[in-house]
């Protein structure tokens, strides 16, 4: 599934509007701990956390996730999209809480890593 | 190759540019993706692990051809029992660092995880040495 239409079934709002939204997703991990997420073997996957900050970023930066939704509507900061932009990462923020995002990616058929 | 970098002690916003900076160069080297993953998690949690109890740090890297090592000292209070630091689950982490999204003691074993060898020297009160080395190619 696209990143495009991820954000459209999520009612999210996409805050890196330049960066490519035809990349296609595969997974999806949802989890606040970061080194839980440090210890996944991702492949197109897309990180959901209520985490919103720097450090949620660079994770997914170091652990090759190239899109990560910010949950909740947890306020995301002009450092968080800058530095999204410049590691090439989709950024989302979506209204909905961490279980419902998950909810729908899972019924969208965006598998789980485990 | 030999890059140096210098870390603060809770300089949370920072933590993470020296392994961003270390996948940069892993990448414009040509290095095999997963092999570049493998260096940038077991950098970034320690990374991580200084801001969240030193008070700074240094990491010294030396790449060649076939390897990359990386010694990473801090000051600090030091590990008094580094067996039981590597234990999965332990931690003495600030509710700081778990608002960060770490502290849940998986740090240790996350590095150890992505080592190919790693080594860990500490002095309680003066600080800690890690010393990670992995090999760059297949």
């Amino acid at each position: 599934m696209q990143i495009e239409n991820i954000a459209n079934v999520l009612k999210a709002k996409v805050l890196t509007p330049e960066l490519d939204l035809s990349r296609e997703v595969v997974h999806a991990f949802s989890s606040d701990l970061m080194s839980d997420v440090l210890t996944g073997d991702h492949y197109k996957t897309v990180l959901v956390t209520g985490l919103s900050n720097l450090q949620a970023i660079r994770t997914a930066e170091m652990s090759d996730i190239d899109q990560v939704i910010i949950a909740r509507n947890k306020e995301v900061s002009q450092e968080m999209i800058d530095l999204a932009r410049e590691s090439n990462i989709v950024l989302l923020k979506s209204s909905y809480s961490l279980y419902r995002v998950s909810g729908i990616l899972f019924k969208e058929g965006i598998k789980p890593l485990y | 190759m030999k890059l140096h970098y210098h870390i603060d002690g809770g300089d949370f916003v920072n933590a993470g540019k020296a392994s961003s900076a270390v996948k940069g160069v892993l990448k414009q080297l040509n290095v095999p993706s997963r092999r570049i993953k493998r260096v940038v998690i077991a950098l970034y949690e320690t990374e991580v692990n200084v801001v969240a109890h030193a008070t700074q740090g240094e990491i010294e890297v030396a790449i060649d051809s076939d390897q990359i090592s990386i010694l990473v000292s801090d000051s600090g209070p030091g590990i008094a029992d580094v067996e039981k630091a590597m234990q999965e689950g332990f931690t003495t982490a600030s509710k700081e660092v778990r608002e960060m999204g770490f502290g849940a003691g998986m740090g240790q074993p996350n590095m150890k995880r992505n080592s190919d060898r790693m080594d860990i020297q500490s002095v309680p009160g003066q600080g800690t040495t890690v010393r990670i080395v992995n090999e760059l190619k297949d």
